[in-house]
């Protein structure tokens, strides 16, 4: 910048003229910037997954013996755009507690998210990523685990062919659900 | 706070800086003519910041980006918004970069020591054209690919292009390299070498200061306020026709997904038109008419363009410029026209265009569902209403009609050879069949074998003696046969009319009407005569009879000339489930509010 003589500096009367340009400016970079951060915040309006029960498998393929069987779980899946139907979206250790009563726990470690294998010889539950370990119920057994809740149990119903929801049903279904790791109690995730 | 701004100022020099913004000698004092430069910085930040959060939402793939586009346009808050700001506002910058050059050449601004300065502006110009060309591809439907297709084929037809368009669009044919590459040029390569030469081009028009319109009114003044003021003003000004050139449109528009198999009216965006124009010119026509005038033409007119600061030192130098400037543009206004006036008068491409609206509109309505992960070309290729007419069009429409046309509304001065189908296996479709006065019109049976056949006769002899209750027992039959096909047409009247319909089966295979003298119905009767009429015009039923409607249970040997659509394997399975479905009516109809 090379002007050949300095200009004067505005006095005060240009306030108005001043205000006028900041406030503009303002406005013109504000509108396009405001309706874009609407754009980003899209995903707050948007709802989770629903958890509805879903058809998981027969009630003879969990093991009589208290074994903890997993089992992936096949539900529509709605990923932005697409809808996708059977997709696997998690697993499910499945356990039969009782005659006519089986429990349900999602494969997810609740610290992390990482996913828990189950040691059948030493029928409890193991976390790869921390070392954690959990009882067939789910509850935390090592008192080291970083783990702040039990596994999450999931609600089972137990449904003949036809659909309707019995004690005696053969059909294995799971609500299932995913919940926010990391804190102290159970939020759908 | 002042102590916070001295501490900054003091490692960074920003007060010095802020003071050589702000306070730039204006020649002459503040002028509305000095804006224009500033307005194209303001569309630029305008792309940048849309830009950004459009790309938060883009997914460049071929099975993706339209999808990504479509959610941003129908799905997101304010996504039209930010979208239409990005479309319309890339077209304003295209005006304000012509007015922008215009004011230099007119005001003799890129004459010494600014010749730099000049060619910065030009490279600007051409970097800001070539963000408008990969832009436009990246929602991938229709019109981007159709037009960006044509712009890539050109380069591959100079020598050795064949390796530039490859390396340009990634492989051999369109596919999601295509968009990786040109989503990198626009989103990241083009914009950075835009910043860092309009970074050049501020430093040196600071560096020179503006080009003063003289005489000066007033003396000189400083950039702020008074100039920074009209500066906004102006672009508030911009701003405010982008707005409403978007909110009036609702956005860019978005167009049914890119699909090579489909015909498509191509066009370049109307500020690429002329070139679109002039390569139609009859002297621009073959092969090398063809390089000389999407290649040669537009490089000696840049180069011209880039000389101009050598050309303006001559005597006559500044007025060829101006001549040249202002019959470069005349010339392009005139091709544009051209091109619009061509395309206005062009029934065929307006009839073209009217087609893929109604497919785009279509393929919207059907992606509110959720699209399949192959892609939202899936929901049109499986959609009844938008392939059924074409099937039949083209295998269907020598022989038959459908409501008077081929399905695509084009009637046929052909002959007509089979009968209509529109409403085929309705109530009022059956009632015409067996009305004496209409058997044998080409409605029915006009233009085929079966004209003055058996079940001619049997309309014409029989029906037509029908007393009061045999007349009355035929809107029972009739009743009770078209329910067979279960159309959603009649899915009302049909269970409205359930005793009647029962009423009617029984009447079908009674001595009264004779159906089964000829006809098969529900296992009683033979098909030796005749077709089955069990589940007569049902999905089940119409397939088998497209599949093959010399199989003993339709026409046998008596068919007239219909090939066995899937035994001769005209169509496949699914294509003959499409027509069947289109037209039975079977399709998803979106709720309308």
């Amino acid at each position: 910048m090379v002007p050949s003589s300095l200009p004067p500096h505005p006095d005060r009367r240009n306030f108005l003229t001043k205000a006028a340009a900041v406030v503009i400016g303002g406005v013109v970079t504000l509108i396009p910037a405001a309706a874009g951060l609407l754009v980003f915040f899209d995903p707050l309006r948007r709802k989770s997954d629903a958890g509805g029960f879903v058809r998981v498998g027969t009630l003879s393929a969990i093991p009589e013996n208290g074994v903890a069987q997993k089992v992936q779980v096949l539900k529509t899946k709605t990923d932005v755009w697409n809808v996708v139907p059977d997709e696997p979206v998690g697993a499910v250790y499945l356990q039969r507690i009782a005659p006519g009563k089986v429990r349900a726990l999602n494969a997810k470690c609740p610290h992390a998210g990482c996913f828990v294998n189950f040691k059948p010889g030493e029928n409890k539950f193991h976390c790869p990523c921390h070392d954690s370990t959990f009882a067939m119920d789910g509850q935390i057994l090592n008192p080291k685990s970083p783990s702040p809740r039990p596994l999450d149990e999931l609600e089972v119903q137990l449904r003949a062919p036809d659909g309707t929801v019995t004690p005696d049903g053969t059909e294995v279904y799971v609500k299932f659900q995913n919940y926010r790791v990391g804190l102290k109690n159970k939020e759908p995730a | 706070m002042k102590a916070l701004l001295d501490w900054i100022d003091h490692r960074t020099g920003s007060k010095k800086l802020l003071h050589e913004l702000l306070f730039e000698n204006v020649p002459g004092g503040a002028r509305w003519r000095y804006a224009w430069g500033s307005t194209l910085i303001f569309c630029f930040a305008i792309q940048v910041i849309t830009g950004i959060f459009l790309w938060l939402a883009y997914s460049p793939s071929s099975q993706t980006a339209w999808e990504s586009v479509y959610f941003i346009q129908h799905q997101m808050w304010g996504g039209w918004f930010v979208r239409g700001l990005h479309h319309y506002t890339a077209q304003a910058m295209t005006v304000l970069l012509a007015l922008h050059l215009m004011q230099v050449v007119i005001d003799g601004a890129y004459k010494a020591p600014r010749e730099i300065n000049f060619w910065t502006g030009v490279l600007l110009l051409l970097l800001v054209l070539a963000l408008s060309l990969t832009g436009y591809l990246l929602p991938w439907d229709q019109k981007g690919y159709g037009a960006t297709a044509v712009a890539t084929g050109i380069v591959g037809i100079v020598p050795g292009g064949g390796y530039l368009e490859r390396l340009l669009i990634g492989a051999s044919t369109y596919g999601h390299h295509t968009l990786t590459r040109f989503f990198a040029l626009h989103a990241g390569i083009i914009p950075g070498a835009i910043i860092a030469f309009i970074v050049a081009h501020v430093y040196l028009f600071r560096r020179h200061g503006l080009t003063p319109k003289l005489p000066k009114k007033k003396p000189d003044a400083a950039f702020w306020p008074d100039q920074v003021f009209r500066d906004a003003v102006v672009c508030l000004a911009v701003l405010v026709v982008i707005v409403f050139f978007n909110i009036r449109s609702h956005g860019a528009g978005l167009d049914a997904p890119a699909d090579p198999s489909e015909p498509y009216p191509a066009r370049p965006e109307w500020y690429f038109l002329f070139l679109f124009q002039m390569l139609k010119l009859p002297i621009f026509k073959g092969h090398l008419g063809e390089i000389v005038g999407a290649m040669l033409v537009p490089a000696v007119v840049m180069a011209v363009v880039i000389a101009m600061p050598y050309i303006g030192r001559t005597v006559r130098g500044h007025r060829f410029n101006l001549g040249f400037l202002w019959a470069s543009l005349g010339a392009m206004a005139a091709l544009t026209y051209m091109a619009m006036n061509d395309d206005r008068n062009n029934p065929s491409f307006q009839a073209d265009v009217q087609a893929a609206k109604r497919q785009a509109e279509r393929v919207i309505a059907l992606a509110g569902n959720g699209i399949p992960t192959t892609g939202a070309i899936t929901l049109l290729r499986n959609d009844p209403l938008t392939q059924g007419p074409k099937i039949f069009a083209l295998n269907c429409a020598s022989c038959h009609r459908f409501d008077g046309h081929d399905g695509l509304g084009v009637v046929s001065k052909e002959a007509i050879k089979g009968a209509d189908l529109k409403d085929f296996a309705s109530r009022e479709w059956l009632a015409g069949l067996l009305d004496p006065e209409r058997v044998d019109s080409l409605h029915y049976f006009g233009g085929t074998k079966a004209k003055g056949g058996k079940m001619s006769k049997f309309v014409k002899d029989d029906v037509a003696g029908f007393d009061a209750l045999q007349k009355a027992e035929l809107v029972k039959g009739i009743a009770a046969l078209s329910a067979e096909a279960g159309l959603k047409s009649q899915k009302a009247i049909d269970q409205r009319d359930d005793a009647l319909i029962l009423e009617g089966r029984k009447l079908l295979v009674g001595d009264s009407l004779t159906c089964v003298d000829c006809h098969e119905y529900r296992g009683v009767g033979d098909t030796s005569v005749a077709p089955d009429l069990t589940g007569y015009g049902s999905r089940e039923w119409l397939i088998a009879f497209i599949s093959d409607p010399s199989h003993p249970r339709f026409y046998g040997a008596r068919n007239d000339r219909m090939p066995s659509f899937a035994t001769e394997k005209i169509l496949t399975p699914q294509e003959i489930g499409l027509v069947t479905d289109w037209i039975r009516r079977e399709w998803y109809e979106p709720n309308k509010p």
